[in-house]
C-alpha cells in the first residue's frame, strides 16, 4: 500500500527530527552539557522511522542503547527527551533514566535497555498481553547485531512461535558491535535464523530507503495484526557517529572506502530527493521542513535549559508503588550538601 | 476455617485471584498438567487433571518452554501492559537462569522510568532443599534478591501465611518474589475459605518469651518452635517472630523483641554470609545495641555448597537442636554476666 502525502512527509521530518536531536546532543556532550554518554542513530534513520512508522499509534516499542530514534520514530515530542539527556526533572523519566534508559510510555515506548537483548523478552511480554487482553496492539523489539547474538532473543523467537504473539523482532544491522564487525561474530545471515522457529525472515538490504522498511515491516505487523505470529526482519544499515559520542579509539576498525560508500547512501537526502523527483514536496517545501524541525530542537533545548534538577529527594522516590518502608533521604550519610 | 497443606493453600490462592480478576494469568513450566500440585483446583494438594487448565482455559493458564530468561522477561512486559501474572519457576536454582530480567529489568524498569511502569507480577519458586536432590535444586537464594533494591521478598512458613501473603502478591503493584520452602510443602494448617491477605511488612510472633528472642525464616520457623517448647520444660522462655516478609522487613517488631528480651538468635536456611540473618543481626547491632545483654547468634546453613549423600545434606540446615543449643549459649553469657 502506497503511504499517504502526509505520512511520506512525516517520516521525513522523523527522520530529520532524530538527525538534529542527535547532532544537538553530540554538541552537547562534547560541552559537558550532557553527563555520561549518548549512542546517535545519524545514518540510521530510515530504519528506525520506517519500522516505527510502520506501527499504529498505541502499539509497542523497546529498545536498546541507541536509544532516542525509536521514541521519536514512534512520535514522541522532543523537550521532556532533551531534558532527560541532561537530567532535569521534566525528562521523560524525570531524571532517573537518562539516554541509556529513555520511556515514553505514552508512544508506547516501553523503554530502552542498557543491556543489549534485555528488552527483548520485554517486547514479547506486551504481545503477550495484547494477545490475552485481546486489544489489538502490536509489539516491535529493537535490537543490533549485537544482540541478535544474545540466547534471550531465540528464547523469545521461540516462545511468540508457539503463542503465535503479534510481535516484530527488528534487527537493526548496522554491521559494527561497538569495534566489532558482524560478520566475524555471527555465522550465517540473521534474518535465516527465524527459519528455525518456523516464522518468515526478510532481509532488508536497502536499509537506508525509508520505504523499504516502511514496507518490510508493515506487512509484518499485518501478519501480526491478522493473528498469524511473529516475523524477523533484519534491516542493513550503517552508523555514520562513533558507538558513542565522544568515544576514541586508536585504530579505526571501519574501511575509509566502506564509510565513504555508505556516506553516500544517506537516508534523509536519499529521501529528500525522492520526495521532490515524484514532485510530493518542493525543495522550497524541504527546507521549510527542515527549518521547522531545527527549531524543534532549538525549542527542546530551550525547554531543558529552563528545567530545574531534581530535587534530591526524588532518589528515593518510584522503587515500590507504594509507600514500602525503605531508604530516604535521611540514608544519605556523608552526602555532599 | 478448614484444615489445608500449605500446597493446597497456594493452589486456593491462586485459584481466588484468577477468578477474581480475569488480568491474572499463571505461566511457567508443566503448570497444565499441575506437576507441582498448585494449579489443581479448589485446595486439593493434588488433582487428576490440569483443573485450572478446565477452569480458566488454555489463554490463562500457559505452558511455557523451559526457558527462564524469557519467561521472567516477558512476564515483566506483560505486566507492565495490562496483565497480573503469575510465575511458576518450580525450583529457586532456576531463577539464576533469568538474573539479568530480575536485577536489570524487573528491579529497575519502575525506578529508571521514572514511575511510568508500574510491575504488578509474582514469581513463585519452591526452595527443595534438605530433599537429597543434590546441589543444583537445593539452593536458598532470598538473600541475593533482598539485595536488589526494587523487588519484594516473601518466605510464608505455615498454610494461614501461603494462602494469604500469595494473595497480596497478586494485588501488590511491585514485582514479588515468593520463596516457598519444600519442606513445609506438607504441613497443615486452619486456614479461612473466604478470601484474605496478610500485610507485607507485618511480623508474625509465632510464640511469646521473655528470655530469648528467635527471629526464624522459612523452615526454621517451625523448627524454632519445637526448640521454643523444649526449651520452655527447662526453664527458658523463647519469643518466636517470623518476619514473613524480608523486603519489606518489619524491623520494629524485631526490635522491640530484643528490646523485652535483651538476646537474639537468628535461624536462616540460606548460607552465613550476607544471609537474611546477617541483616536482622546488623539491625539489631546498629540500633538495640544497648538492649543486648548477650552477643547475637546466628544459626544458618554454613558456606558450603549442597552434598547430596543424606549424611551429609541433613546436618546442614538450621533444626530445632542446633536453635535449641544457640538460645542455650545466649542465656548462658546472661547467667555468667550475673555471676
Amino acid at each position: 500500500m502506497t503511504p499517504s502525502h502526509d505520512t511520506l512527509l512525516e517520516m521525513q521530518r522523523r527522520m530529520l527530527r532524530i538527525r538534529r536531536f542527535d547532532e544537538r546532543a553530540s554538541k552537547m556532550v562534547k560541552r559537558g552539557h550532557i553527563p555520561g554518554t549518548v549512542h546517535t542513530s545519524i545514518g540510521q534513520e530510515a530504519q528506525v522511522v520506517g519500522a516505527a512508522m510502520a506501527l499504529a499509534d498505541g502499539d509497542y516499542t523497546a529498545g536498546n542503547h541507541r536509544s532516542h530514534g525509536h521514541p521519536i520514530g514512534k512520535g514522541s515530542p522532543l523537550g521532556p527527551l532533551m531534558a532527560e539527556l541532561v537530567g532535569k526533572a521534566t525528562g521523560v523519566c524525570q531524571g532517573k533514566g537518562g539516554s541509556l534508559h529513555l520511556a515514553d510510555f505514552a508512544v508506547g515506548s516501553l523503554g530502552e535497555s542498557g543491556i543489549v537483548g534485555s528488552s527483548i523478552p520485554i517486547a514479547t511480554g506486551a504481545a503477550l498481553s495484547s494477545k490475552v487482553l485481546g486489544n489489538g496492539k502490536v509489539s516491535l523489539a529493537f535490537f543490533g547485531d549485537g544482540a541478535a547474538n544474545q540466547g534471550c532473543l531465540y528464547e523469545a523467537m521461540n516462545i511468540a512461535g508457539v503463542w503465535n504473539l503479534p510481535i516484530v523482532f527488528l534487527c537493526e544491522n548496522n554491521q559494527y558491535a561497538l569495534s566489532t564487525p558482524a560478520h566475524t561474530v555471527t555465522s550465517g545471515v540473521i534474518a535465516d535464523r527465524a527459519a528455525g522457529f518456523g516464522m518468515p525472515g526478510v532481509r532488508v538490504e536497502e536499509g537506508q530507503d525509508v520505504l523499504a522498511v516502511f514496507d518490510a515491516v508493515t506487512e509484518a505487523v499485518d501478519r501480526a495484526r491478522r493473528g498469524d505470529g511473529p516475523t524477523l526482519v533484519e534491516v542493513v544499515t550503517y552508523r555514520f557517529n562513533e558507538h558513542s559520542e565522544g568515544l576514541r579509539l586508536g585504530v579505526d576498525y571501519r574501511n575509509a572506502d566502506e564509510k565513504a560508500l555508505w556516506l553516500e547512501k544517506d537516508p534523509i537526502v536519499l529521501f529528500r530527493r525522492h520526495l521532490v523527483a515524484e514532485g510530493i514536496a518542493t525543495e522550497e517545501e524541504m527546507d521549510a521542513l527542515e527549518a521547522e524541525v531545527l527549531a524543534e530542537v532549538d525549542e527542546a533545548v530551550r525547554f531543558t535549559d529552563e528545567s530545574p534538577f531534581p530535587d534530591p529527594s526524588v532518589a528515593f522516590a518510584d522503587l515500590y508503588t507504594d509507600p514500602t518502608p525503605g531508604p530516604s533521604v535521611d540514608n544519605l550519610i556523608g552526602a555532599t550538601a | 476455617m478448614t484444615v489445608m497443606s500449605y500446597l493446597g493453600a497456594i493452589g486456593a490462592a491462586q485459584r481466588e485471584a484468577m477468578e477474581a480478576d480475569e488480568r491474572v494469568v499463571i505461566i511457567g513450566e508443566d503448570v497444565e498438567a499441575n506437576v507441582y500440585g498448585t494449579t489443581g483446583g479448589a485446595g486439593k494438594s493434588r488433582a487428576d487433571k490440569g483443573d485450572f487448565l478446565q477452569m480458566f482455559g488454555a489463554n490463562r493458564i500457559r505452558n511455557t518452554p523451559i526457558s527462564e530468561e524469557v519467561i521472567v522477561g516477558s512476564a515483566i512486559g506483560a505486566a507492565m501492559t495490562g496483565l497480573r501474572p503469575i510465575v511458576d519457576l518450580s525450583y529457586s536454582s532456576f531463577l539464576y537462569m533469568a538474573m539479568d530480567q530480575f536485577v536489570n529489568q524487573a528491579a529497575k524498569n519502575r525506578y529508571m522510568f521514572g514511575g511510568q511502569a508500574s510491575l504488578p507480577v509474582v514469581f513463585r519458586s519452591a526452595m527443595f532443599y534438605g530433599l537429597n536432590t543434590g546441589a543444583h535444586h537445593s539452593d536458598r537464594p532470598y538473600p541475593m534478591f533482598m539485595n536488589v533494591p526494587g523487588l519484594k521478598i516473601v518466605v510464608p512458613a505455615s498454610p494461614y501465611d501461603a494462602k494469604g501473603l500469595l494473595r497480596a502478591a497478586v494485588d501488590s503493584d511491585d514485582p514479588v518474589l515468593i520463596f516457598e520452602a519444600c519442606m513445609l510443602w506438607g504441613t497443615k494448617g486452619e486456614v479461612p475459605e473466604e478470601e484474605y491477605t496478610i500485610p507485607f511488612g507485618k511480623a508474625r510472633t509465632v510464640r511469646e518469651g521473655t528470655d530469648v528472642t528467635v527471629v526464624a525464616i522459612s523452615s526454621a520457623v517451625p523448627e524454632a518452635a519445637a526448640a521454643a517448647e523444649q526449651l520452655a520444660e527447662e526453664g527458658i522462655s523463647v519469643e518466636v517472630i517470623d518476619p514473613r516478609t524480608l523486603v519489606p522487613l518489619d524491623r520494629q517488631a524485631i526490635l522491640d523483641s530484643v528490646g523485652r528480651t535483651g538476646r537474639l538468635v537468628v535461624a536462616d536456611p540460606a548460607h552465613r554470609t550476607c544471609s537474611a540473618a546477617s541483616e536482622i543481626s546488623s539491625i539489631v547491632a546498629e540500633e538495640a545495641f544497648d538492649a543486648l545483654r548477650a552477643p547475637i547468634k546466628r544459626v544458618t546453613t554454613p558456606d558450603t555448597q549442597i552434598p547430596f549423600s543424606p549424611s551429609l545434606e541433613k546436618q546442614l540446615y538450621p533444626a530445632r537442636a542446633g536453635i535449641a543449643d544457640a538460645v542455650r549459649s545466649v542465656v548462658g553469657e546472661r547467667q555468667l554476666a550475673r555471676s
